[in-house]
């Protein structure tokens, strides 16, 4: 197979990176995410209306006469089905949700609620953060793994190919205001993981292709070790993604955002194992004495 | 790695075929309890409902601070001290003490061996942390006296709550301690939990009580709405009876009246108890209490001996039934708030499952279809593993009966989308290592060998990110985490152990074939 030149883009797509991750953090600051009822507290109601005619304005203003704090009404997957949210929670009156349901159908006819979660906002705030403790310890576990595996060059540069990963995932998330839940969270722990597995399979054959040639500078040999693997990263990449394009099309609109998350999470993984993991080894000058020394040790 | 022996051939057979065995048992009907095994569906899938249920504990601790007051009080009186001004505030108990005694409080509050120490002997450490300002002392509960309080109040209401949840009659309900403070109630089936929500949400505390006629009561008394929120009485804060007493309690129709009632049975202190009451408070009015709020209060016309006695108040028989339900159970030791409630109705359920299974079989289609493309006779090979992991997969899960949520399906779908990355990395190895090797059956074993330690680090990263979203989600979540690991398992087994095996048999059989791979 004719051998790709990666590395003569290495600093190109890492000024693009650089920008995005740049872009991302400025939106998560600013701009901040769209937190579901998981996280935020509150109420969500998946309901099925009887007929075509009942519509987002007119839902939307049943539900703004009922004085339940910021309602959000959104279509969901057909045009009979539409996600209410809104901040109010009373799980601890048994009649709150029976009451609002009499009240809908009075206002736009017969509704089926299809779904409700009811989140306090104890519960909530504990959510959210063991999932920033889930994704916090998974990225330390990552790094652990890969130090006692390799050199802690390697290690850097998975690393930071995972915080690339993850930050412009959430990034794009913020952009388009979609909602970050408990399912997302299980997402960017699988991207996590994935990412690391395509970067584990480049630094092993670096690691190899090191012991191999002593005289190939390694801005070469990760070029080399790109393109032997190459067809791998590309075949597994395809088929993953194949799953998931499967999960986001028939899956159902609840699997909607997870199977959105991991495709952006494939797509950036992929790339990231090239373009970050291998720069941060060309510009930690990694040599065949830096896994040679480590194992002599 | 091409090598296998005749029994590692056989247990590898034996292995798939009998946890595929349980991967049909899905789809069959046997009358043996264990080969008959179902995987279970969680609530997503099945419809159902979820909530969480935290204790208020700040009344326990209020009354038992109360009670310790008392112990206190008699305590010091026998050893002779004077001790004065007991007030419980924020959640401790502050007294004085005479100049003269601060050293023997101080030294009385130490003695491990004292008995208002009990916890010191069995658990070595204090009930309460005790702080001392001149004459005087406070004593608030110790961070393990607080530990021992709320675990069993925690046991008490996790008793209440399952037999309330049992007398509704719902089906096959779960009910977990979470912590020591909350109590998980899963209702599967249940669409709307509204009866249940308020069944939970009732303290059920019972108290019959007179309703006073004069002031100068010698108990106090308060003041206290009747339940339909129309007017307020004053009751004697003396209770006459609790609910403790109750043996029994039904909802009954009453002949004269002809309306709905709760007929309840009393045990013999209770029924001693109350025909002593009724035969005194004969013409007075006696207001059952239930949570604070008087349910109706009722002239007493004649002594009630029997132990048998009728509540009335306006029921429907659906809350006179509701509430001899909860009056049965018994009263919760404190009030229980529902913090979290997630229902999901039956027919979301029915279409999460068919369109769970109809992306599994199209994301199944996809990929065997590209592997077949990309690889020809070694996809098949692949596929057969992919089959085989599948059937391996569902069938552990089945086996251990685990719980298959909707993210759980989506962890299987993305298995089979990862899982042929082992046989990939496989397969582009062994075809490096032809370039070099004119032996087939060196570079086949040798391409085997050399992926080992890569295939080994790539699954051990994904399996690290399931384990630690196993510890940490919850509900469905979990679900994904348990199918994603498990998946990580049976993959590595189908590639070393069934797509290797086949592959070995076509490798020495064809090894002075071309271009094999």
């Amino acid at each position: 197979m004719k051998t790709i030149y990666f590395n003569k883009f290495y600093k190109s797509f890492n000024i693009l990176s650089g920008i995005l991750i740049i872009a991302s953090l400025v939106f998560l600051v600013f701009k901040g995410l769209n937190f579901g009822v998981d996280f935020k507290g509150g109420t969500l109601i998946e309901l099925r209306t009887d007929k075509s005619s009942a519509n987002i304005t007119k839902i939307r203003d049943s539900f703004n006469q009922m004085n339940l704090g910021d309602v959000s009404v959104k279509n969901f997957g057909n045009e009979t089905d539409f996600v209410v949210k809104f901040e109010k929670q009373n799980s601890n009156d048994p009649q709150f949700i029976e009451e609002i349901k009499t009240k809908l159908s009075n206002s736009i006819g017969t509704v089926d609620f299809r779904r409700v979660e009811n989140v306090g906002p104890k519960v909530s705030t504990e959510l959210l953060r063991s999932g920033v403790i889930a994704i916090a310890l998974s990225l330390a576990a990552m790094l652990l793994y890969i130090w006692i595996r390799f050199e802690w060059q390697f290690s850097l540069g998975a690393i930071l190919a995972l915080f690339h990963d993850v930050i412009i995932t959430l990034g794009v998330f913020s952009v388009f205001s979609l909602e970050i839940n408990l399912s997302i969270v299980a997402a960017v722990l699988t991207i996590v993981g994935y990412s690391m597995n395509d970067t584990v399979v480049i630094f092993d054959r670096v690691r190899e292709n090191l012991r191999k040639y002593a005289d190939v500078k390694i801005f070469e040999l990760t070029n080399i070790s790109i393109n032997e693997t190459l067809s791998r990263t590309i075949i597994t990449s395809v088929t993953t993604l194949l799953a998931l394009l499967s999960i986001f099309i028939f899956g159902g609109e609840i699997l909607k955002g997870f199977s959105l998350a991991m495709i952006l999470g494939v797509i950036f993984g992929t790339y990231s194992s090239i373009y970050i993991a291998n720069p941060v080894l060309v510009s930690l000058k990694v040599s065949q004495r830096t896994i040679v020394k480590e194992e002599k040790e | 790695m091409l090598y296998f022996s005749k029994l590692r051939v056989f247990s590898v057979l034996i292995f798939t075929l009998i946890i595929s065995y349980f991967t049909i048992s899905n789809f069959t009907k046997v009358d043996d309890e264990f080969f008959s095994k179902n995987i279970k569906l969680g609530l997503d899938l099945q419809g159902g409902s979820y909530l969480l249920l935290e204790i208020d504990n700040e009344p326990v601790i209020t009354q038992r601070l109360q009670s310790k007051v008392l112990e206190f009080k008699k305590f010091f009186k026998d050893k002779d001290i004077k001790v004065r001004n007991f007030v419980i505030e924020d959640k401790s108990i502050i007294f004085d003490v005479e100049n003269t005694k601060i050293e023997d409080v101080k030294s009385l509050l130490d003695n491990d061996k004292s008995e208002i120490n009990p916890y010191f002997q069995q658990y070595k450490s204090h009930q309460f942390n005790i702080e001392n300002m001149d004459t005087s002392f406070k004593l608030e509960f110790s961070d393990y006296g607080l530990v021992l309080l709320k675990n069993s109040s925690l046991d008490q209401a996790i008793e209440i709550v399952r037999r309330r949840v049992d007398e509704v009659g719902t089906n096959e309900p779960n009910i977990l301690k979470r912590g020591n403070d909350r109590i998980l109630v899963e209702l599967p089936g249940l669409d709307d939990p509204g009866r249940i929500k308020s069944l939970l949400g009732k303290t059920a505390n019972l108290t019959f009580q007179f309703i006073s006629s004069s002031s100068e009561e010698s108990f106090g008394t308060e003041k206290l709405s009747f339940e339909d929120g129309s007017s307020e009485a004053i009751v004697s804060k003396r209770i006459v009876l609790s609910g403790d007493n109750l043996m029994d309690a039904k909802p009954t129709m009453n002949n004269q009246t002809n309306e709905t009632v709760v007929s309840f049975s009393l045990d013999r202190v209770g029924a001693k108890k109350f025909g002593k009451a009724t035969s005194n408070g004969v013409g007075k009015r006696l207001a059952i209490v239930l949570d604070g709020k008087i349910i109706s209060a009722p002239e007493v016309r004649e002594p009630i001996i029997g132990g048998n006695g009728q509540i009335s108040g306006n029921f429907t028989f659906q809350s006179a039934t509701d509430l001899a339900l909860l009056l049965r159970s018994g009263a919760l030791p404190a009030p229980l708030n529902i913090i979290e409630e997630r229902t999901v109705g039956p027919d979301l359920g029915k279409d999460s499952i068919n369109a769970g299974i109809m992306s599994l079989i199209i994301g199944f289609i996809l990929v065997v279809a590209f592997m077949f493309y990309k690889y020809r006779f070694f996809g098949l090979i692949a596929n057969l593993a992919l089959i085989s992991n599948l059937f391996l997969l569902v069938g552990i899960l089945t086996l251990f009966e685990a719980t298959l949520t909707l993210p759980g399906i989506a962890g299987i779908i993305l298995t089979v989308g990862m899982a042929v990355d082992a046989n990939v990395l496989i397969f582009e190895r062994i075809k490096e290592e032809l370039k070099n090797e004119n032996n087939s059956i060196v570079a086949f074993d040798s391409g085997y060998t050399k992926s080992r330690t890569t295939i080994l680090d790539a699954n051990i990263t994904t399996l690290i990110a399931a384990v630690i979203l196993f510890f940490m989600g919850s509900g469905p979540i979990k679900g994904f985490s348990i199918t994603l690991g498990v998946g990580i398992l049976t993959t590595l087994f189908s590639v070393y152990f069934i797509a290797r095996l086949i592959t070995a048999y076509y490798v020495i059989k064809n090894k002075h074939k071309e271009k094999l791979i």
